[in-house]
């Protein structure tokens, strides 16, 4: 673990989240940024192109977000960590590269400043609705992690946890902001180099003719090389054997796809960041995430002044979902409650995971704002009866 | 390109060494002139004494899309029309990599035709090889943005007439540094022009003709490959120099072969370097640009 | 004070979202509070109306928005017909005095107003109006701590600024003490 000190901003600031996101960024190690103008999401690389000539990074900004998506991905297979930041029509566009990423297990960071969607929908307005796109959106079957911060200091925090969890993993990690959260301004404690907790990429230490690219060594994630270290080795979108060669057969797909997933799903307990609160002898829980979380929170304490009985559950990593914490829960309450800013996705895997044995809520909103928290307060109201 | 697997530590072909015989046999249709351009460019980088270990590959998708998989570097094999911004990052996060896209006139100028015009815009030294085959070799040879009017391509039964892209004079006028065409009959030539693209700083472009003999040959009643290589022969002209707007190709017509553009032109990391330096003078450390002595 | 909302209005270029950061920064950074800072914007770069919401308080934040202002700080009419609504019953207005005009205000309010663009001018900086306006802010509401607003100002402006804009922040103070002590 290195922690590179020029790209640590330590102290105490007055930062956007977008801003924070750049720092977490620099803290990171990430030393390659490509992006395309979009808001709510440029601020993070008008930064970043500030802060990288004094550290020696490198920042482009390309033609489009097919060109930055996958600049990144060759940034990365040269040996830096690399980010790349966007907002949902930006997004859709990357889509192409989330897969190509999730396939040759590229460590790299999407951010996704969401706005109102679909379509160009409300640029300056928050959303939350890119969340089923962050996980499906690209075609094929894979799984990548998601992370949702609900302040400025989560910015910077998660946006490190995110470059961690990347390297860990060598896997596609969505960092779902939010317009809100992405121009919401708060204070920001930076901390010192060495307090920082940084994942380093895991090069291996075989020799070129004893390593082979896709082959898992130890765990789940094999091991990785970088471009001009003499391992001639060789990358490919297509399925692959463990040599990276082309394998167009249905075992290769079964063993590759299958490893590519069950690297997530198999570490989700492991992999998840939640808060839970008094969840323990709770009639309803509330399940949220990103900046709903904290609008939550006020519903919640509306109901509970009404005497409701409310736990709160806020998830940080929202792919993988934390399955056995929600199915516990699902176990011991009346209803869980899921605010969010969609008409209705984390709220199906929740009523999944619940499986019948507790009801699921949802309380939409279709985004351009928070949620009033009376509706939620209602919402929790309506079923604690 | 041969084939044949070598007999015990003799290689029987020079550029084997450059091949990943392990892949072996390709999936090139017999005729192809995509072979023919690959055992070139593994002739060009053994003249010119590369660390290969310091040389990558990048390919988007199609028939030519797979040359990174067969070739005995490190090797990307990416999405359709990517290639070139995937070499950009590679290439700007190590410059001490000689980068280099191989791809084919669908990948780099239609799907990715925005990318090839920015990065030769911004002089990102790569070189850029297009195998122009003139159409979509292997979704079953469809109309492509190099199609030349009126040849009949399988989404154009009845003959192409969207005016097709002149590849040097595109490549030319976005500010490319080094512009050449040859054709896969061309080989000495090819040869040398994908050395001195590589050894050229800065974005280089080189177009190959090249024969799809099992679609466009064939469903253009024009013969097999070697019928193609009759026609480049007879038909190409080398005129070094020659302004690229001239270029163009017409359905069997004359081909204007040679080096077309050759110029100075800061890269991206020199001009990088050079406005921070300016800028923030001692507080920006100059950026390794791979060019340095 | 448990928790007080905020809202600065004026037009584009006048300064008013670094108005607010640099109250934000105050009692986020240098007077042990938290303070959420959410901005609107049109889509035009300049002159439209726009706006910065603060959140101060003891506790933490969870609402981000500011839904009912406690002050309302408007430095053009448009921004004082916009917010001035929606503000609460015994809510204090800024304003200033030569651009807004709050005649009809209920007397519940409290009004307090300064020609900030005037004393700029005669600082020889128009576009330190929105630091005078902070300084007058400072003294007639005392929801955030002087020294660290000043404190604040020092560095959230360029530095061959610093002087000049501590002398708003100042003329401005001294002025709010002077419309206090007359009040």
């Amino acid at each position: 673990m290195t922690v590179d000190p020029k790209g640590v901003l330590t102290g105490h600031h007055y930062l956007d989240g977008d801003h924070a996101c750049c720092e977490g960024a620099l803290a990171a190690g990430c030393r390659f940024a490509a992006g395309y103008p979009i808001t709510p999401s440029t601020e993070v690389v008008e930064r970043i192109s500030a802060r990288f000539p004094m550290i020696g990074g490198v920042f482009i900004q390309m033609e489009d977000e097919l060109a930055s998506s996958i600049a990144v991905l060759g940034a990365a297979w040269a040996g830096k960590k690399s980010m790349t930041v966007t907002s949902g029509p930006g997004f859709s566009l990357m889509m192409e590269h989330i897969g190509l990423a999730a396939m040759t297990e590229t460590p790299v960071v999407f951010v996704n400043v969401q706005r109102g969607g679909p379509s160009t929908g409300l640029p300056t307005l928050p959303g939350q609705a890119d969340m089923m796109q962050a996980r499906w959106g690209s075609h094929g079957d894979y799984e990548i992690i998601a992370l949702c911060p609900n302040s400025p200091q989560e910015c910077f925090d998660l946006t490190i946890e995110a470059f961690n969890l990347s390297e860990k993993y060598r896997v596609p990690v969505m960092f779902m902001m939010d317009e809100c959260v992405g121009h919401m301004t708060e204070r920001v404690i930076i901390p010192k180099p060495e307090e920082l907790h940084v994942v380093d990429r895991k090069f291996t230490s075989r020799p070129p003719g004893e390593y082979l690219p896709y082959k898992v060594y130890d765990g789940w994630v094999p091991e990785m090389v970088k471009a001009g270290d003499g391992y001639r080795f060789h990358i490919t979108g297509l399925t692959h054997n463990e040599v990276g060669y082309p394998a167009m057969n249905w075992q290769a797909q079964e063993k590759l796809v299958r490893r590519l997933i069950d690297k997530i799903r198999k570490n989700a307990d492991e992999i998840a960041m939640y808060e839970e609160a008094d969840t323990e002898d709770a009639d309803v829980v509330v399940l949220s995430y990103g900046i709903t979380s904290r609008v939550a929170m006020r519903g919640v304490e509306m109901a509970r002044a009404q005497g409701a009985k409310v736990g709160t559950l806020r998830l940080i990593v929202v792919w993988p979902m934390p399955e056995t914490k929600i199915r516990e829960i699902a176990g011991k309450v009346k209803a869980i409650v899921v605010p969010e800013m969609n008409y209705g996705q984390v709220a199906l895997e929740v009523e999944r995971l619940a499986g019948g044995r507790t009801q699921t809520v949802l309380v939409p909103h279709g985004g351009g704002t928070v949620h009033d928290p009376e509706a939620i307060a209602r919402a929790i109201l309506e079923v604690s009866r | 390109m041969t084939t044949q697997v070598a007999e015990a530590n003799t290689p029987i072909n020079p550029v084997e060494p450059f091949l990943r015989m392990d892949r072996m046999p390709h999936i090139w249709c017999p005729g192809c002139g995509i072979g023919t351009t690959v055992n070139c460019f593994a002739r060009a980088l053994t003249s010119s004494g590369y660390d290969l270990d310091k040389v990558a590959i990048v390919s988007g998708i199609g028939c030519t899309g797979r040359v990174a998989g067969y070739l005995n570097l490190d090797s990307f094999h990416t999405t359709h029309g990517r290639a070139i911004p995937f070499a950009t990052g590679l290439k700007l996060a190590n410059p001490e990599l000689k980068v280099v896209v191989y791809s084919g006139d669908g990948d780099l100028i239609a799907i990715g035709g925005n990318h090839l015009i920015h990065a030769a815009r911004r002089n990102i030294d790569i070189t850029v090889v297009c195998v122009n085959n003139m159409l979509y070799g292997m979704t079953g040879g469809q109309v492509g943005p190099a199609t030349p009017n009126t040849a009949i391509a399988s989404t154009a039964p009845y003959g192409a007439f969207e005016q097709p892209f002149n590849l040097p004079f595109l490549a030319d006028s976005c500010g490319a540094v080094y512009v050449a065409r040859w054709t896969s009959y061309h080989v000495r030539q090819m040869t040398r022009a994908m050395r001195e693209a590589m050894a050229k700083p800065g974005f280089s472009f080189i177009e190959i003709v090249a024969p799809c003999p099992t679609l466009y040959q064939r469903r253009n009643r024009l013969g097999d490959g070697l019928d193609a290589m009759k026609y480049y022969k007879q038909r190409s002209t080398r005129k070094d120099g020659a302004s690229t707007r001239d270029v163009d190709i017409d359905f069997q017509g004359d081909i204007v072969v040679g080096k077309f553009i050759d110029r100075e032109r800061p890269t991206f990391l020199q001009a990088m370097n050079h406005r921070f330096t300016e800028r923030l003078g001692s507080r920006y450390t100059p950026y390794p640009t791979g060019l340095e002595d | 004070m448990a928790t007080v909302e905020l809202k600065f209005g004026g037009f584009g270029g006048q300064g008013v979202i670094l108005a607010g950061i640099i109250i934000g920064k105050a009692a986020s950074l240098y007077d042990n509070k938290d303070a959420t800072l959410t901005q609107a914007f049109g889509p035009e770069a300049r002159g439209s109306a726009c706006s910065a919401q603060v959140i101060v308080s003891d506790d933490r934040i969870l609402y981000p928005y500011v839904s009912s202002p406690d002050v309302l700080v408007a430095m053009s009419q448009d921004a004082f017909t916009r917010f001035s609504p929606e503000v609460k019953d015994d809510a204090i207005l800024v304003v200033e005095s030569e651009l807004v005009d709050t005649s009809g205000v209920d007397p519940a309010k409290r009004v307090y107003g300064i020609p900030a663009t005037r004393i700029a001018e005669e600082l020889g900086r128009k576009m330190v109006l929105n630091i005078v306006m902070v300084g007058f802010f400072t003294a007639v509401t005392g929801v955030v701590d002087r020294e660290a607003v000043r404190r604040s100002v020092r560095d959230s402006v360029p530095p061959s600024t610093i002087n000049l804009n501590l002398k708003a922040f100042d003329k401005g103070y001294e002025y709010g003490r002077k419309v206090l002590a007359e009040a």
